[in-house]
């Protein structure tokens, strides 16, 4: 009984880390298109193009799999793997509902979560420097630059959440959670969705990856599948990101009919969130490397102990 | 007034509201564009007015017009007169990979044999079949639009006014022969001399 309890456990944190990345890839197919006045694809599938990403997918598998003569051949395939797999790990940890409607309750999950998806970046890291390319390289140096800078504010913004809960636990801070951590966590949420993002290489935090001057980053060498999963990691990425920012700061589960309609809330909220990542997509360009940095440091990380301070302050007082 | 990241809200409200827009995508080959009426799509040829008189030839700027004919004779209508010679079209083709659409031809055309047709899609695979013949110039002219209608208060087109002038004329020659002929059926007497002035008349319409 308990062996099929977590199997039916793992399946379903498994077919939701297989699809909802490709809903977010799809949604953002067609709300950027939409977004510059076009209606983006139309012909997969039929209605609307919603079998877009199911073609896209289908066309990776068939291309040729090529690892470059001079690449570090274990690392460079292993790479993509590193990449996708600890967004899995984190889905698992991730509270959907009230009452242990998680994947696995761990005590310490929110350190878990931000340990297990600084993993993911080392992924891009082994793809840049295994690739034997001097653009891969740049692209791999950018990576591990940019986890530097914005790991810090990303960590301190959630250790506010943690303080004011009590707790690391990630369904403990939900079942903490109290409406009037909106305003008061609001300068955190800010800071660790920003860093979110940036850890993401999302726009406008994409210079690892800027085509414009590097190429692809440590993807240029990559083909067919691996490639394909170097791009489902990023989407798994935004599911990751977004659902953590919902947990941790809007509250995840907590909503009207919370006890029913819970797992809703979650959803919503997460795909609120992931509307936000592709709509700032969208509307900002690329910053360019030294203002990240800029960014980082001299805003980032101050607000961050700003709200450290704030939640200390209050807590004391509430105490 | 502005507040830091004002510039930032604009960014994203800009991305949004259009976004609830409508988009602009052409969904070409599912949906046949609305062209505006007298688009230059290819040039149609009524060949049943065209007298060979070469003028579209000669005026066009790339020479990108081919035609060929020869003269017939048609024998004379009376017994004195001289017999005619008339152009006949043996053929008439025009090489899109070199026209420029400028139009010159159908200008200058006196007689109104060339016309613009809106129809666009005749690309080719190979550039030589980009020339089309007088069968396919004749098959475009089903495709090319009726001309527009006239202002309102518009002066008449001068062919209809010269018809018109001439059915009025007619028109009335005949209502001036029925009213003698109802005169002479009154009179009955001495009318002869009337009703030969009134056919006079006639004829002279």
């Amino acid at each position: 009984m308990n062996l099929l309890d977590t199997v039916l456990r793992c399946v379903a944190t498994l077919v939701v880390f297989l699809v909802f990345p490709l809903l977010i890839g799809q949604t953002e197919h067609k709300v950027m298109a939409h977004m510059q006045g076009r209606l983006g694809p139309m012909y997969a599938g039929g209605f609307h193009g919603w079998a877009q990403l199911v073609a896209d997918g289908v066309k990776f598998v068939q291309k040729e799999d090529i690892v470059p003569a001079d690449a570090d051949r274990r690392v460079f395939q292993l790479a993509p793997a590193v990449s996708l797999l600890p967004y899995l790990f984190v889905l698992l940890a991730i509270p959907v509902g009230p009452d242990g409607f998680v994947g696995q309750a761990i005590d310490a999950g929110l350190f878990f979560v931000l340990a297990v998806m600084g993993v993911g970046v080392i992924g891009k890291l082994m793809a840049g420097w295994a690739s034997a390319n001097k653009f891969s390289l740049l692209g791999g140096l950018r990576t591990a630059a940019q986890l530097m800078s914005y790991e810090l504010p990303m960590v301190l913004a959630a250790a506010s959440v943690a303080m004011a809960a009590g707790t690391l636990s990630l369904p403990g801070i939900l079942d903490a959670w109290q409406w009037y951590w909106l305003p008061w966590q609001l300068i955190g949420a800010f800071v660790f969705f920003t860093a979110g993002l940036a850890e993401l290489q999302r726009p406008p935090f994409d210079m690892p990856v800027a085509d414009s001057e590097i190429i692809f980053g440590a993807y240029t060498e990559y083909t067919g599948l691996r490639f394909a999963l170097f791009l489902l990691s990023e989407y798994a990425g935004i599911l990751v990101v977004s659902a953590l920012t919902a947990v941790l700061f809007l509250g995840g589960w907590h909503g009207p009919m919370a006890d029913q309609l819970g797992w809703l809330w979650m959803l919503l909220k997460t795909f609120a969130l992931a509307f936000l990542v592709i709509w700032l997509r969208v509307t900002y360009p690329r910053l360019r490397e030294d203002q990240l940095m800029r960014f980082a440091w001299i805003v980032l990380i101050p607000l961050a102990l700003v709200q450290l301070a704030l939640t200390g302050i209050i807590k004391v007082a509430i105490a | 007034m502005s507040f830091p990241g004002a510039g930032l809200a604009k960014g994203l409200a800009v991305t949004l509201r259009t976004m609830t827009k409508k988009t602009v995508t052409a969904q070409y080959p599912d949906v046949q564009p609305v062209l505006p009426p007298r688009s230059r799509g290819v040039i149609a040829l009524l060949e049943e007015n065209c007298t060979v008189c070469m003028l579209c030839a000669r005026e066009c700027p790339d020479w990108c017009i081919y035609i060929d004919s020869h003269k017939e004779t048609l024998p004379a209508a009376e017994p004195n007169a001289r017999a005619r010679t008339r152009n006949v079209l043996d053929r008439f083709a025009i090489d899109f990979s070199l026209c420029m659409y400028c139009g010159i031809c159908i200008e200058v055309c006196p007689f109104d044999a060339l016309f613009w047709s809106p129809e666009f899609e005749y690309a080719e695979t190979d550039i030589h079949e980009l020339t089309h013949e007088r069968e396919k110039l004749r098959e475009w002219m089903w495709t090319v639009p009726a001309p527009p209608a006239l202002d309102p208060a518009a002066e008449e087109p001068k062919e209809i006014a010269t018809a018109r002038k001439a059915a009025d004329k007619l028109a009335a020659a005949a209502a001036a022969a029925e009213a003698a002929a109802a005169v002479t059926t009154a009179e009955t007497v001495e009318s002869v001399g009337s009703v030969g002035s009134v056919e006079e008349k006639g004829d002279d319409a």
